[in-house]
């Protein structure tokens, strides 16, 4: 299982701050392929993991991430928009 | 160094913070000092800001021992509020203690910069007639970080 976190504007979209998420059982998906699997869950989904529907920004385990960064059973996966602190 | 990060929602005592940093030794020949404000252009009311709790401070504490490392640092003191805050308010506040005045001035650059683009926080904006809107990031603040020459202190 992973933990998926949403922050700002994604989590009033999708109208949820965490969900959890069971991975498949063989091979070890990337955070593009978690991203692929979401789009399919809906409108809301789809427009805010949409190719064009803005850059997005990933961390796993509170370290910054790649779209082809592995995610293992036990993570901490977050999707947010870019910083805007200061 | 002595280290204070904090992210909170109330405010904070500028000179309760200041006197702190001066009383550290007396080696301390300056302090650098960059206070934020909710900057109230385009009618806004308020800026909601929100967190990732534990990235947040294990990113300003990178980014600050980094600075510590990079201009020989004494102390640094990084307090970031979240929450409601109206126009006028404080959002935020680096101190950075050296013996002396370049090392104090560039390191309080160095922190804001890299705490605007690496940090986990972000703005929304609240108008009078109850709209809101999340704020963008802007380029510049990404240039400006940028041009420290290194691809961030919070790199794993």
């Amino acid at each position: 299982m992973v933990e998926i976190l949403y922050f700002a504007w994604l989590r009033d979209r999708l109208g949820r701050s965490r969900e959890t998420l069971v991975l498949p059982d063989d091979g070890v998906p990337s955070v593009r392929d978690i991203m692929d699997g979401l789009r399919r869950r809906g409108a809301a989904y789809e427009e805010v993991f949409a190719a064009g529907g803005g850059p997005i920004r990933c961390a796993i385990n509170q370290e910054f991430a790649a779209l082809d960064s592995p995610v293992h059973a036990g993570d901490e996966l977050a999707f947010f928009p870019p910083m805007t602190g200061g | 160094m002595l280290v204070d990060i904090r992210v909170q929602e109330e405010g904070f005592s500028l000179d309760a913070e200041l006197a702190r940093l001066a009383g550290v030794g007396l080696d301390v020949g300056g302090i650098g000092l960059f206070m934020g404000l909710v900057r109230g252009d385009g009618g806004l009311a308020a800026l909601v800001l929100e967190h990732y709790p534990g990235m947040t401070e294990s990113m300003i504490a990178r980014i600050v021992a980094q600075a510590g490392t990079r201009f020989g640092l004494l102390a640094c003191t990084v307090i970031h509020r979240v929450g409601r805050l109206p126009v006028g308010a404080p959002i935020v506040l680096v101190l950075c203690a050296a013996a002396h005045r370049g090392a104090a001035l560039e390191a309080t650059e160095f922190v804001i910069d890299w705490l605007k683009t690496q940090a986990p926080f972000w703005k929304r904006e609240e108008f009078p007639d109850g709209q809101g809107r999340w704020v963008a990031a802007r380029e510049s603040d990404e240039a400006a970080a940028a041009r420290w020459g290194m691809d961030g202190p919070t790199e794993s």
